[in-house]
Order: C-alpha cells, then structure tokens, then sequence
C-alpha cells in the first residue's frame, strides 16, 4: 500500500501538491507521473479505474507548468491530480456509469465541477469505477468488474462510489470525487480509510452528474486528509445557474476553522439508532465520543424517533426517481442500441441488454411505487416519512450542534457476501440514508480499526450548511484517531 | 352514419348559431388548446425557440435529454402563462412542476415536465362574442415534443413506414395548454371560442396563436347526452388543424355518439384522429392498455410562486382585450357588440382608428361602415389621415352628399392615401341638389314615361325603377335615389 | 443471510404486476427472472411494510430537501450544441437527424 503519510519532498496531500506546484518546488508533470507510477504499480490487483487519462493529464501539468513559469496563479488545486466517479461528464471523454448501455458515450459537454476544478488547476487522471449509475454498496454491480479495497483485495470498497474511494486510498490520486445517494460517498469512504463527505444538498452543482436519485444526489470529496476534503470541496462548492436545485450561497467556507477545536460544541448520542452495527464498530464510536469529550465536547443524548425509517423511505423515493431518470436510456440519441424491427422492440431490447440486474430492480421497484393505484401506499407515503425524518432530525439539532454515528454498520465485507441477497446489501446504508432524505451534509472520517485490522469510519452529521463545525468536529477527530 | 343526417344537421346548425340540437340531443364540448409562447427560448433552456432552421440546430443538453442535463426555467415564459392567465380572468397561483412519463421516440427523456396537480392559473372564462361565458378549468405550462418524419410510408404516415427521423429543434419549447370547462354546445360556439381565444393570445403579446402554423393546436373533448341529464362517455379528437375543422369535426363527431347510442351501441371512451380530406373521425390506437404517466412532482424544478407584486404588474399592463375593444367600438358607433361590421374592423385592429375619425369630429357609424367596406387592405394604421374621413362623414352627414357620392369620393381618398373631400367632391362636380330642382327632374320624368307612371300609381312596384333611372340620368347621378324615390311615393299619395 | 429458495409466495405482489410494470419500464424478462423479480420485490416490500405502521396524518410530503423557490433565468438565447458532435454519438443519424426504426407499438 502507498505511503499515504509522505513527505514535505514527497507530497501526497492536495494541500502540499499545490502548494509545491504554485511555488516551483515541484513540476506538475513530476507529480502526475509519481502518480501515473502508483497506478501502474496496483490498478490491476484493485481496478479502481474504468479509464486512467495518462495522456491528457500529461498534457494538462505541461499547462500547470507553463502558467508557474510566466507567473500565473493556476489556482488552488494546481497540479493536484483528481480522480472523477465514472457518472460525471466530460467532454470528449467516454462517461459509462459503469452501464453497458453508455459503453463508449462521449459527451458534448463538461459538469459544471469539471469546468470548476479545471479553473482550480486540478488534473483529471482518470474516471473511477462504481456500482452501475451508482446502485448498489460494494461497486460489484459495475458492469466491467468489481474495484477491490486496496487495504485487502479479496474485499469491496463499499459503494457506488468505491472506485474514487479506492484510488485516494491507493494513492493513485491525491483526491477525488464521487456522488452520495444514500451513503455512496461516505460509506466507501469509510471501508477504505479515507474522508468522504455529502455536502448540504444544493451546496455543489448537480448538472453534468448523471442523475439516479434527483432529489438525494449531491457531488463531494474523498481525501486522505479532512483539511485536503475542506480545500476541494470549498474549490467545487457554490451556485450554478445551470442547477435549479443549487442553494443560492457563495462556495463554503470551511478550510478557516478546522482548527477550532470542539470546545463547547454539543455533540448528540442518538440513543434509538437502529440496531446492526457490529461491536467493533460500536466501539469505535463509544471510543470517538470519549474522545471528543476530553477535547472539551458536550456529549448529549438525543432521540431521532424515525431515524430507522429512513432505509424504507430510501428505498422508495430513490428508485421512484430513478426510474424515471433512467428512461431516456432507450437506444434513441446516443449510448448502446439493439436494433429491431420497431421502436418499442428497440427499446425492450436496449435496456433489456444494458442494464444490469440491480439497476433493473430498482427500475421495477421505482416504476411500481409510482404507478396508478400504488402511489399513495408507497411513494406517496414515503415522501410523509421523509418530512417526519427531518422533523425528528430538526428537533436533535436544538439540542446538538452535530451528531456522531458509524458511517458503516460494519468494517470491509468479502466479495460476493452480500449479492445474493439484495436487501442485505440496502443495509450498509442505515446510517447514510437519513441526511441524503434531509439534505443535511455528513462526512465519514478514518478512526482506528476494527476487525481483521480494517479501517472504521465515525459519520458526524450536521445540519443543513453547518459545513464547518462538521469539519471542524472531524478534524478533532483525525488528530485524536488510534493509530 | 349517413348523410341525410349529416345534412338535417347542417340545416339546424345554420338555422340557430347558438344553439345546436339533434333529434332532442344536446352535444357538450370542451377545448384543449396547446399554444406554443412568443419567448426567444425554450421553457428549460437557452436554445433559441425559432421556426424553420436546420434541424437539430436549436439543441443543448437539457433539449436532448442528454444525462446529467438538468432544466431552468424561462422566466419570459412564466410572464406571458401569467398574462394570458388573467386576459382569461383566471387565478394565478403557486404553482408546481411534474413529470408525465412516457416512451416516444420525440421525448427525449421520456418524460414531459408539466404541471399537474398545482397548475399556475385556474378558476377563468371567456366571453364569446354572442354573450356565452365559457369556462376555463385551468392553463398550464409545459415543455413541447421534438418531431418525427415518417419515411417510406404511404403519404408520410408511421403506418408502412420503413424508418423514422426525429429533429429535437421544437423539443422544448413552451407551450401553455388551457383546458376549458365542458360549457361549449355547438360547433359555431366552439369556432368562436377558439377565435376570440387566439384573439386575446395575439393581443397580449403572448403567442401568434396561428394554427396553420401549429403555433396553436387544439383537441375537441365531445360527448352527447340528452339535456338536463348526465354527462355521457366523451372522445378526444385530434388533429384538427383549422377553425374551420373545428366546427366540422365537432359536428362530424356528436352525429357519429348521436347514432352509436341511437343504434343502442355504447360510447367508448378513446382518442380519435379527425381526417379532413374524409371528413369522419377514426380511432387511433385502441387504448386497452393506457399508459399510466405516474405523474409525481418533477424534483429538478422548485415551486414558482409570483408574488403579488409581480401578478398586479402583468395585470395592469394588459392592453384592452378584444371584448372590451368591440364593446368600446359598439357604443361609439352605436352598433351591438356582435355586430359584423364591429367584429370585423375590432379583428383587422382598427377599431382605434375609427374612434379617432370620431375624436377627429368625424360620424363614428359612418366611419365603421366605410372602414369595413373600404379599408381591408389598410392595416392597423390606415394611410387615410383621420380628419380626412371625419370631414367626409361630416359632409354626409350635413346632407352635401349622397351615399354613392360619398363612396366614389371615399375611393379617391383610399387609392390617394387621404385628401380632402370638400375639393373631391367640388372637382367631381358633386353638389347636393336643392330640393326644387330635384322635383322638377322628378316631374319631367313622369310626365316623359306616363305608361311607367301608370303602372307605378296602379301598384306596380317595379315600374318606379324606370322613373328613378330616367332622373339619374337627367343628374348625372348626382340625385339621392332615396329622395326620388320619397318624391314619386309621395307624388302618387296625392296632389301636395 | 442468503435466501435461497424462490417458492415462497407473498401477496406482497404478483407475478403479474411485477409484468405489468416491467413493460412500463420497457424491460422483457424471462420466465425465471419474473419469478426471482416477484420473490425479490416481494420481500423488499415485505421489508418496506414498517412505514405503514407510522401515524402520518396531517403530515407534507417532502419532495425537496431545501425550500427554495422562483429559481428562473433570462430569456437570453445561449450556445447550442455542434449538431456534427452530437450526431456522431448517435446510435443512427439521417439528414442531420436522428434515425429510429418504424415507430409503432407505442401509444400515441
């Protein structure tokens, strides 16, 4: 595994990269290739990458360099090379979500994200793998293979976003993004021993992310480091015209006051969590609370009646969304086609061919819960549920400026443990799934380990754009983790 | 159904505009009109919303449904939904955005963003000329389809076709639909209804509403019941493409439920396709398995809600409506308001130009007569000069001329582009003749033709026109042919 | 916890809906796999069931996290896509349009 700790020669951190790039200590094309190298070394035992850009990042760091040389800032990120999850479109550059139905798909245009961290003199060097258009807990349900955790790769990395997780945690990237539905950035992020938030639903621009679930799909950071988290989210955050849902506030300012300690802070015990974590995770949480006790936090009891509800809510309004959102895959404008006699058969066959099983699950499972007769029973209803979550959430916030659980019930689970049985795997987001459903930020953060010496993740949850008291409650407990 | 009855009912229909009735039935119509709106933009995106370019032209991401394409709406659009909402006294209220979903080729996310549940205007009416008030349930807006060309069929039909070929440049493009109640009774009830309607859209600015053009499309909803009982089963019928189509497709189809249930058949409820070239009706696709749109509250869109500021802004700066315009015009000229000559010079918009003849000094009822018969060509702006007709109706008026006098100085003034009518009529020769020497022109005539003159005093009517004649061509046409006329009446009556 | 056998029957919902709604989704599917779909979403719904018991009368739903309103924009024209571009990501083009089979079985 990498040196993930480096060093001031050696930088790994986005934070150091950049500032050695902007100030001519080191060349944006060495850093790339030091990187190139890493990935060279161990993409084929993990498989973190659906495309690694070698040639294209190349050519960006000569960019980077030639702006150092004649004196222009090239911005925050400059030379910092990111990974982007295979759902996010760039220009001229295939963009699958791990379908076979976008194999090959080039789109015409760049996300907003991509155009920001282009400004920011960020360098793509690769899109990473995920559980096809980002369904699923474990990444095995890409269609071009499973990405394995590089900590232990007969293990998954969580999921959807397992692929950007595993690469930071592999050192192939300095960063990356991915997107969290239900926990797709924050419970892989967990898995791997790295940072992962969501943000605040609306902080980062949605268009250009090939949407599964409209109203829950929020873009954020994975990093090795929650200062290099705070830096990249700050760089992608802000609004976008482009974006109806994109909450009209300046980028977030975090990075300020990470170091401000939790003195006084109020940090919640949920005492009605839902049962499922296993006692190595609990643990660690028991242990996280400790900790931040004797940093000077208040520890308080809360109730979050409805918190268990959300998986059922979840699993309602997501595939609702997605079944809808999925339906422009018909073999008409671009992406796979199976050819047939008419339109509707090219359209049975089409999809038919290039979904894969758990996408077509959640198609049919969406499609039902909207339908004639059923929409009050199950959409309908789950849309009142989410109001009581965020009721009862609401309510913990008078009393807690932010709350502690695990981002996981559980640490790195087997390949093939949990596929045979769809709902067991929906469990791995019990925890995540509630702050997608408010639109409150949570962020996962590497505390120790658990069982066979794999990494736990702590979720502190804070509510809505309470971004920087988030951070600065993880940072706390990044400097008092286990080793 | 045959034609003996299609005839009957023209003959009804033409016998009483109103009101329409078969056989003791009673037909009930409602309209849904889908007008594309005058922006520069599409509804949800800032490709531009024009007609006629090169296809696929007028596309972005969110026009081609591309993934992680994401809709903003126009506020332009949201302005002119408002404005044409309260030209149709409706409410404009807080409104919400939902998706219909389903698969067609012209769809590309095989969804439509609509409004559902929450439309921005409900609760209006439209006034038709004759007085009948016709509901309107609600407007909306929504997000037009792109368009698909049929090749290898017969007449470009999908039927037989080999392949299709879709253009996305009209994906996108606003449209309001404005759904009436089912108030309409007749076929002439509802050309009028889609008449003023396109009226009041071209008025406010908010669509040119031209039918030809598919700028405004509408879908007849018709059933037939007996009066005073329960609304029966109703057809959609589509592509109907003209006013004129309107009326007859309406017609075609009450007679066509007239028989069905005459003959004892129940009315199936279903979408039919009107053929002009035909006539008839016919069902598309038999709907057994209707599609379910699971409509649900589009979660890219957040709720519009205008406040009352911006409501009051559209309202008043509404210009005078078309109703209102032919109201104003008939108590000038003091016409009805369904008079022909008031709907057709409020039509051609000129109704403001004959309220300026009048301000000008001129007559307001001879002004909208010559208006009517003389000005087709002119426009909104006519190029005769106001005070150029006022003079001339104050010349008929004052009796200095005769009506055919005054039209033929009127045609000089139109082909001219003004004059003044004084110098006209003095350089045609014109003067009004006093009444003594018109009654001895009238003199000379009888005494010229006595035959004509017997037969006129015995009762025969006809004879008087070779009297009249023979004094017009002692004037020169200069006589008031009506004045001859009271002068030989009277002449007959007995000595004065 | 691995489930195994597919003969459980729920009435949670039928093989036929479970039809129904994969043609809505224009997805075909074999016999074997209607079954594993009926007796997979049988139990999700199983699972789903726990919010019935809830008291949610008076409740809103909630469709959007954050409650933000008159999100519009100017009706100024914007850059369109390069129509060669797009085209040639197309699985079929014509005359500068895209190219589908005979468009029937699809409701008009």
């Amino acid at each position: 595994m990498a040196d993930l700790t480096g060093t001031p020669e050696v930088p790994s951190t986005a934070i150091d990269i950049a500032w050695n790039v902007r100030n001519n200590v080191e060349s944006a094309a060495t850093v790339v290739e030091r990187h190139l190298a890493e990935i060279d070394r161990r993409e084929g035992d993990i498989h973190a990458f659906n495309l690694v850009l070698a040639d294209e990042a190349r050519a960006r760091a000569i960019e980077i360099d030639d702006a150092v040389a004649v004196g222009r800032d090239p911005g925050p990120l400059a030379g910092v090379p990111i990974a982007l999850k295979d759902n996010m479109c760039t220009r001229g550059i295939p963009t699958t979500c791990s379908s076979r139905i976008l194999d090959g798909w080039k789109p015409p245009y760049d996300a907003t994200i991509v155009t920001k961290l282009h400004d920011a003199g960020a360098i793509v060097i690769g899109k990473t793998n995920l559980d096809e258009f980002a369904m699923g807990s474990s990444t095995e349900n890409s269609a071009f293979g499973a990405t394995r955790n590089p900590h232990d790769i007969t293990r998954v990395p969580g999921g959807s976003s397992g692929g950007s997780a595993a690469a930071v945690a592999a050192g192939f990237a300095a960063v990356s993004l991915g997107s969290d539905t239900g926990g797709s950035i924050r419970q892989p992020a967990a898995l791997c021993g790295v940072v992962g938030v969501k943000p605040t639903y609306g902080a980062v621009s949605r268009y250009g992310l090939v949407a599964f679930a409209s109203s829950l799909d929020q873009i954020g950071p994975f990093a090795t480091t929650v200062a290099d988290a705070s830096l990249l989210l700050e760089s992608i955050s802000g609004h976008d015209p482009m974006d109806s849902t994109s909450i009209r506030q300046p980028p977030l300012e975090i990075s300020r006051q990470l170091d401000f300690g939790v003195v006084g802070l109020r940090v919640g015990r949920i005492t009605d969590l839902p049962e499922g974590a296993s006692p190595d995770v609990v643990a660690r949480l028991d242990q996280a609370f400790d900790e931040l006790r004797a940093a000077g936090a208040e520890i308080v009891d809360v109730e979050v009646p409805a918190f268990g509800y959300g998986l059922t809510a979840y699993y309602l309004i997501a595939p609702a969304e997605a079944s809808s959102n999925l339906a422009r895959y018909d073999g008409v404008r671009f992406g796979h086609r199976v050819d047939a006699p008419d339109t509707n058969a090219m359209y049975m066959a089409t999809r038919t061919e290039g979904f894969g099983a758990e996408v077509k699950r959640r198609i049919m499972l969406g499609t039902y819960a909207l339908s004639a007769g059923y929409y009050d029973a199950y959409y309908g209803r789950a849309l009142k549920v989410r109001r009581r979550i965020a009721a009862d959430f609401a309510a913990a916030y008078e009393r807690a400026d932010v709350l502690l659980t695990p981002a996981s019930p559980t640490v790195a689970f087997h390949l093939g443990d949990k596929t045979a049985d769809p709902m067991s795997m929906y469990l791995c987001d019990t925890y995540t799934i509630p702050s997608n459903l408010t639109g409150d930020p949570g962020m996962s953060v590497p505390f120790g380990t658990g069982d066979d010496g794999l990494p736990v993740g702590i979720q502190v949850l804070a509510p809505a754009l309470q971004e920087a008291t988030m951070f600065r409650t993880a940072a706390e407990l990044e400097r008092r983790a286990p080793r | 159904m045959s034609d003996a009855a299609t005839s009957t009912a023209a003959t009804t229909t033409a016998a009483t505009d109103a009101f329409w009735s078969f056989d003791g039935w009673e037909m009930v119509v409602g309209l849904e009109v889908h007008v594309e709106l005058a922006t520069r933009t599409k509804l949800f995106s800032g490709s531009p919303n024009r007609f006629g370019d090169e296809p696929n032209t007028h596309i972005d991401p969110v026009t081609l449904g591309l993934p992680g394409a994401l809709p903003v709406l126009n506020r332009q659009a949201v302005e002119l939904a408002m404005r044409l909402g309260l030209a149709l006294n409706c409410t404009v209220q807080r409104s919400t955005f939902a998706r219909k979903n389903y698969f067609y080729p012209d769809m590309p996310k095989a969804y439509q963003i609509s409004q559902y549940d929450e439309p921005i205007c409900i609760d209006g009416w439209l006034d038709l000329p004759d007085g009948v008030r016709v509901g309107i349930e609600r407007a909306h807006l929504e997000e037009d389809t792109g368009k698909s060309t049929h090749v290898g069929g017969t007449g470009g039909r999908i039927h037989g076709s080999d392949h299709s070929l879709i253009d996305f440049n009209r994906a996108g493009v606003p449209l309001v639909e404005i759904v009436s109640r089912p108030d309409i009774r007749s076929p002439e009830q509802a050309k009028a209804y889609v008449s003023e309607l396109r009226a009041i859209l071209v008025a406010v600015g908010a669509s040119d509403a031209k039918m030809e053009e598919g700028s405004m499309r509408v879908d007849a909803n018709v059933s037939v019941r007996r009066p005073g009982a329960e609304f029966g089963t109703r057809c959609e019928i589509k592509n109907v493409n003209s006013v004129r189509s309107v009326g007859r497709a309406i017609e075609y189809e009450a007679q066509r439920q007239i028989g069905m249930l005459e003959a004892g058949e129940p009315i199936r409820q279903e979408t039919r396709h009107w053929d002009e070239t035909d006539g008839r009706t016919h069902t598309l696709r038999s709907k057994e398995d209707a599609d379910d749109y699971r409509y649900f509250q589009e979660p890219d869109l957040v709720v519009v809600d205008p406040d009352p500021e911006w409501i009051e802004r559209v309202r008043s700066s509404l210009p005078v409506l078309p109703a209102a315009r032919r109201l104003r015009l008939a108590e000038a000229t003091g016409q009805s308001p369904d008079a022909e000559a008031v709907l057709v010079v409020t039509d051609r918009d000129q109704d403001v130009y004959v309220l300026t003849v009048a301000e000008a000094g001129g007559d307001a009822g001879r002004a909208l007569v010559h208006v009517k018969e003389a000005f087709a060509d002119q426009g909104e702006r006519p190029a005769v000069p106001a005070t150029d007709l006022a003079a001339l109706t104050q010349m008929e008026v004052a009796g200095e001329l005769t009506a055919t006098q005054a039209k033929q100085v009127l045609a000089e003034i139109v082909d001219n582009g003004g004059g003044d009518p004084r110098a006209i009529a003095a350089a045609k020769g014109f003067e009004a003749m006093d009444s003594s020497e018109l009654e001895s022109m009238v003199d000379d005539a009888i005494a010229a033709q006595p035959d004509a003159w017997a037969k006129f005093c015995a009762g025969e009517g006809k004879a008087m026109g070779a009297l009249v004649g023979a004094v017009m061509k002692a004037s020169r046409g200069q006589a008031d042919g009506k004045a001859v006329t009271a002068l030989l009446e009277r002449r007959r009556a007995g000595p004065a | 916890m691995v489930r195994v056998a597919l003969t459980v029957v729920s009435d949670r919902i039928t093989p036929e809906a479970v039809a129904k709604v994969a043609k809505l989704a224009r997805l075909s599917l074999s016999d074997d796999e209607l079954q594993q779909a009926t007796h997979q979403l049988s139990d999700m719904l199983d699972h789903f069931a726990d919010i019935d018991a809830l008291d949610l009368d008076g409740v809103e739903p909630m469709t959007h996290p954050t409650p933000i309103a008159n999100v519009m924009r100017e009706d100024i024209e914007q850059d369109c896509l390069d129509r060669d571009e797009v085209l040639a990501g197309a699985p079929a083009a014509e005359d500068g349009r895209f190219r589908v089979p005979p468009i029937v079985g699809l409701d008009d």
